[in-house]
């Protein structure tokens, strides 16, 4: 048998990735394009919050949303024809995730206009998405109110990475054992630096802080260019 | 379940590695994979066999994963201790100013070519 020969790599496979996210950041401050990823688990509101927030945004800023699924398009289209907005649907391949050049494609296939703020909405999951940069400005994450205020202790990393925690479905707090202020401590303890914004987008209520947030964001974004 | 998509990535970079050393045939591929990293070693394997028989540079390639314990120093004591075992508060005096020293890897350690 022939003699086997090691070839040392000593390569973390998230290297090429965290590379190819700067590279976006850099490519998106120079046009002045904010990229906000959105993530969280499936069921949890994502899009009808982002209805919601772009239908206060859309006549302040451009906006351009586009949505990550395993598969199907209903994301999209609902996006669409509740806000006008273009919105996108793009297709992982069987990938629990979306990394930087996913998203560099995506961005590649809006319209193309320069938009101000572009959200993407990332595969409903609390574990992958978290470990892989897309190159956004920022990451906020929503957890619903039925998914417990332990969510913070059993998915550390997707907490620690997020700059805002929605906390939606407040509509339902009564009949659920999720304490609020527990809740805060949770997210405190594995990221004292994330802002928790509570809101029902069913209802609307404190939707106008996200969406507020959001703007300063982009403003912010697009000085010193 | 995500180490089909990790898979994918060990894939990419195996066949850069093998094509910056004119490689034509991986026997193996080590990992180092940290107790606290997501991935579970066993799913890695199993998508290894069925992603990397449909390459040539990889076909009856094993992946073999070395696990590397995780590790968390107290900010307030400075002492160590078992991540797994304790969580983020500190089994000595009890702080929660604690960060992960070790445990976190999903790397590449190194490529057998005969």
């Amino acid at each position: 048998m022939d003699e086997v020969k090691v070839i040392e790599i000593k390569k973390s496979i998230f290297a090429d990735n965290e590379k190819d996210a700067d590279d976006l950041r850099k490519e998106l401050k120079r046009k002045g394009v904010y990229l906000l990823n959105l993530m969280s688990s499936p069921g949890s509101g994502k899009t009808t919050t982002l209805i919601q927030t772009i239908n206060r945004l859309k006549d302040k800023i451009r906006v351009a949303v586009m949505e990550a699924d395993i598969d199907s398009d209903v994301d999209a289209v609902r996006i669409r024809e509740a806000t006008g907005v273009p919105s996108i649907q793009l297709h992982t391949g069987g990938m629990c995730h979306l990394d930087a050049e996913m998203t560099r494609q995506g961005l590649e296939n809006l319209p193309p206009d320069t938009f101000d703020l572009v959200v993407l909405e990332n595969v409903g999951n609390l574990v992958c998405p978290a470990e892989f940069d897309t190159g956004a400005v920022r990451n906020a994450m929503i957890l619903s109110v039925p998914e417990g205020d332990d969510k913070p202790l059993k998915y550390p990393l997707m907490f620690s990475v997020c700059d805002v925690v929605v906390v939606n479905k407040t509509d339902v707090l009564p009949y659920f054992d999720f304490d609020l202020d527990k809740c805060r401590e949770h997210v405190r303890m594995r990221n004292p630096a994330a802002r928790v914004i509570p809101l029902c987008a069913r209802t609307g209520e404190g939707v106008d802080a996200f969406a507020g947030w959001l703007l300063e964001e982009v403003k912010a974004w697009k000085e010193n260019q | 379940m995500h180490e089909l998509g990790i898979v994918f990535y060990i894939i990419r970079d195996v066949k850069q590695a093998a094509a910056e050393h004119h490689v034509s045939h991986v026997s193996g591929v080590v990992m180092d994979i940290g107790e606290v990293s997501t991935v579970v070693p066993e799913y890695l394997t199993d998508c290894w066999r069925w992603a990397a028989d449909k390459e040539e540079l990889l076909q009856g390639s094993a992946l073999k994963v070395n696990t590397i314990p995780a590790v968390t120093l107290c900010g307030d004591c400075r002492r160590e201790y078992e991540t797994v075992r304790y969580g983020k508060t500190c089994p000595h005096c009890h702080s929660e100013n604690t960060w992960l020293l070790r445990g976190n890897e999903v790397e590449i350690k190194e490529i057998e070519v005969q």
